[in-house]
């Protein structure tokens, strides 16, 4: 499991790079981040489209400019309860595939840079999608942030409905 | 990167094909202009040499032939007579099968090949022979022979280089020196032009150069020398020829440098094609020269003569155009609520400039669709093709005349109007139209007439194909429909419903019966693209006189009519086309049947009910609430059910936004559009709500009665 952990970014640059930045945000009152390149922008949530036949986590679909996107619930996505309606949830849009995807957050905490240094491995847990979907753990400000897999979180789009 | 080029060449095809088929059809329409002509040649010849380069030898030896008759008939060696105009179009048809043969892969019809190259030699070898025995006196054009040729002349050539020339990087030292490898060059420099040096402006041209070159070369080498300036300087060739030659070498020239509109076709084309010309068809790897100076005359002058330079794009930019205006619109229309929406006293010329802005986002998005269309005289020049085959198939006579072949219709809606048009046609020839002593005995002319007419009208595009023939032999169709149990036996049906019987699904399936009956091979799956493509189809006829399909068609793929509806608080849109007729429920209105089934009275007819909310999984429909709307639709098979909605907001046109690969394929939606608040809003696919519908198979029997009698 270490190494396997390993390698997942052993090629990434994320390894190499001095210090990169992540957007750091809430999920079901947990602490996760994303590069901060790998996210396109961050809107205000609006009420989406409700997608006719789709499982739980897609909450249906937005309007981005004319594109129509599909819009997960991460902490649905993750088997977590679904996210509660409120004020300060966002949308974060995402690139995956070159499609551009939003996952609703809680809530956007802040920027932080990393040492990828200071990227530990997930510590093996008995859950299997956990650890598919975490890329890796890292401590800031006494808080556990966890980095996530987008490949891993966003398959490809013809597999989101079933 | 071959591929590329290959696929350019394919492009390019198409439209050589286009301009053979529209040249062609004019020859048959009795227009013999030497020009029409030339046309037809130069298409043939570039096509040619485009698959030579690719090395399509099938296709080059055809085309050589054909191409060969045809320089016959351009030097008025061979006149054109029916029996030759009949074999031209059909070897243009062939022509065009050995293109598409060459891009798809595949094999052509080997014994049509041969029957047809045969059939071509006999023209090329008779004259082969008159080419010998008096290959002069036909026209300056073949002053050009070889023979000619051999003779020393003397050119004098003006060359007064643009300052552009310099620009490009070109060099008239360099011209020179070629010209001098022709043959015996004596430069002279003129610099009359040449201002005081307070005048001299260092960016302009001022120096003209006056040559004599002494060379047995043809005149079109020495054009071909300053083939790449081109547009850049201006030039001037004169030689010792006589007057005639002369103004033949101008005409030549002028046309060479696209500068003047030609006037004897074939004083133009031929000296660029001194192998075709001459008496030689072996000489099919032209000089290089030669080769290489024709498709450039042949490019400039078609730019000239065509209606419109054209360009092509990508598809997916003018995609990202179309959705990029759509947004502006939508932008536009929620700027204009939020701007009502402010409390302020004096909004007035701030609504003044939104209305502006809104006018010229709608010309913007006008002028983006309009990008997409083309007109349908490709797709329209092809069905001339259908009609000729239908009619050498079924032994009878039919001319196809078109009209409105400009009106333009959106890309892809001609692309798949293809299909349903040549079902159509061909069964206008085989059903419609009689054989010839039948016309001769009803009173008509031998030869059948089909009109294939295209117009616009209010917002849709309209396609008329009318035929003289017989009409439709309504007492046998709806015998037939009666007795595959389409319509009851007893049904009253108006003239009208009698012909659009021809539609039905049924209708069609057995060809034993669709013989007899005269028409309908297949009219269901004409009905079916029709319908897909968001347009409708209808039939009229009048007995002995003939029958008119009409088919209505949106101006665009991109926008469609669509009802707004609200299911399950959702906003969504159904597609007008599908929809039949709205109303609004009361209690007596339904009845229930076994468990859960619903069925609609109308009008005594009993409908399936289908809740769109619940087939699309959202919530149920209260089953104590009142009956809300319903819309009733019929599906592709005829079969009509009632849409229970909750509400009905308004009809608009939409823009329509693919879900496919954004959320792969939803049952029961078929795709999504933008809403003027921003928000997206589902387009309902009724077909397949109601095919997930289980309520929808169990009513076979009551949808046949109900379909014939309330059709």
């Amino acid at each position: 499991m270490q190494s396997q952990a390993e390698a997942k970014y052993e090629d990434s640059e994320v390894k190499h790079a001095q210090h990169s930045e992540f957007v750091s945000f809430t999920v079901a009152g947990q602490a996760f981040c994303l590069k901060i390149t790998q996210i396109r922008e961050i809107r205000r949530w609006s009420p989406v489209t409700i997608l006719p036949h789709a499982p739980a986590d897609v909450l249906g679909v937005m309007n981005l400019r004319g594109a129509v996107i599909p819009i997960y619930d991460l902490s649905a996505r993750f088997g977590l309860q679904q996210t509660e309606a409120s004020e300060r949830n966002v949308v974060i849009v995402v690139s995956v595939h070159g499609k551009p995807v939003g996952l609703l957050a809680e809530s956007v905490s802040e920027i932080i840079s990393i040492n990828p240094d200071d990227i530990q491995d997930t510590p093996p847990v008995d859950s299997r999608n956990t650890m598919d979907y975490i890329q890796g753990i890292i401590s800031h400000d006494e808080t556990m942030v966890r980095i996530i897999n987008l490949d891993a979180v966003i398959t490809v789009p013809e597999q989101v409905i079933s | 990167m071959a591929g590329s080029i290959q696929d350019t060449f394919f492009e390019e095809c198409e439209e050589l094909l286009e301009a053979m088929d529209e040249g062609l059809t004019a020859i048959e329409g009795g227009d013999h202009d030497p020009e029409v002509v030339n046309a037809v040649f130069r298409a043939v010849h570039s096509i040619k040499g485009g698959a030579g380069a690719f090395g399509l030898d099938e296709l080059v030896a055809f085309a050589h032939k054909f191409e060969t008759v045809f320089d016959e008939v351009r030097a008025n060696r061979l006149g054109l007579d029916t029996k030759l105009i009949q074999l031209l179009l059909r070897s243009s048809d062939h022509l065009s099968d050995l293109v598409s043969t060459a891009r798809d892969g595949g094999s052509t019809d080997e014994a049509h090949h041969d029957v047809l190259i045969a059939a071509l030699e006999e023209y090329i070898d008779e004259d082969e022979e008159e080419v010998v025995f008096q290959p002069m006196g036909l026209g300056g054009a073949f002053e050009m022979s070889p023979i000619e040729v051999e003779k020393e002349r003397v050119y004098s050539i003006r060359f007064h280089p643009l300052k552009d020339m310099y620009g490009t990087g070109n060099e008239p030292y360099f011209l020179f020196q070629t010209l001098a490898d022709l043959g015996t060059l004596e430069v002279t420099l003129d610099e009359s032009e040449l201002p005081g040096f307070d005048a001299l402006d260092t960016d302009e041209s001022y120096l003209i150069w006056a040559l004599t070159l002494t060379t047995t070369e043809p005149k079109s080498a020495i054009e071909s020398v300053f083939e790449f300036v081109e547009g850049l300087c201006e030039l001037s060739i004169e030689s010792d020829m006589d007057e005639e030659d002369e103004a033949n070498a101008l005409a030549a020239l002028e046309a060479a440098f696209g500068a003047a509109p030609e006037e004897g076709g074939d004083q133009v084309a031929a000296p660029f094609e001194p192998p075709v010309s001459a008496p030689e068809p072996e000489a099919v790897a032209a000089p290089v020269a030669a080769k290489a100076a024709a498709p450039k005359a042949e490019a400039a002058k078609s730019e000239q003569r065509g209606p419109n330079p054209t360009l092509r794009v990508d598809l997916e930019r003018v995609d990202r155009l179309i959705n990029a205006v759509g947004e502006l619109i939508i932008n536009h229309s929620m700027l204009a609520q939020q701007i009502a929406n402010l409390d302020v006293a004096d909004l007035r010329d701030v609504e003044t400039e939104l209305e502006g802005f809104k006018n010229l986002a709608r010309d913007i998005q006008e002028g983006v669709m309009s990008i997409r269309a083309q007109p349908v005289k490709p797709l329209f020049q092809r069905m001339a093709r259908i009609v000729r085959e239908a009619s050498a198939a079924t032994g009878k006579t039919a001319k196809l005349i078109t009209e409105g072949e400009n009106t333009e219709v959106d890309k892809t809606v001609i692309e798949r109007l293809s299909d349903p048009l040549t079902h159509i046609l061909r069964n206008a020839v085989d059903h419609g139209v009689e054989k010839p002593d039948d016309r001769e005995a009803a009173g008509k002319s031998r030869s059948g007439e089909i009109r294939l007419s295209a117009s616009h009208r209010s917002g849709s595009v309209c396609i008329e194909i009318k035929d003289d023939g017989a009409g439709v032999n309504r007492p046998r169709v709806k015998q037939i429909a009666i007795d595959k149990g389409l319509i009851p036996e007893n049904a009253d049906l108006t003239d009208s419903e009698i012909d659009n019987l021809l539609f039905l699904p049924g209708f069609s399936t057995a060809k034993e019966i669709s013989n007899l009956s005269g028409r309908g091979v297949g009219m269901d799956v004409v009905k079916n693209a029709v319908t897909a493509l968001g347009g409708r189809i209808n039939i009229a006829s009048t007995p002995g006189k003939g029958s008119v399909f009409t088919i209505i068609l949106p101006l665009t793929l991109a926008v469609m009519d669509g009802m707004v509806v609200s299911v399950a608080d959702q906003t969504m849109v159904v597609p007008i086309t599908s929809i039949v007729e709205t109303m609004r429920g009361s209690d007596d209105m339904v009845n229930n049947l076994g468990a859960d089934g619903t069925l609609l009275s109308i009008r005594g007819n009993f409908v399936p009910v289908c809740d769109v909310g619940g087939a699309l999984g959202l919530s149920k429909a209260d089953q104590d609430q009142p009956p809300g709307v319903y819309l009733l639709v019929e599906t592709e098979t005829g079969q009509r059910s009632a849409l229970a909605v909750d509400d009905i907001h308004d009809q608009r046109q939409v823009v329509i936004k693919s879900l496919d690969g954004v959320c792969g394929n939803i049952p029961g939606v078929a795709a999504a559009t933008i809403l003027g608040d921003g928000k997206i809003a589902m387009i309902l696919d009724p077909e397949s709500i109601l095919a997930a519908s289980p309520s929808a198979a169990a009513f076979d029997t009551e949808r046949r009665i109900s379909n014939a009698i309330a059709s």
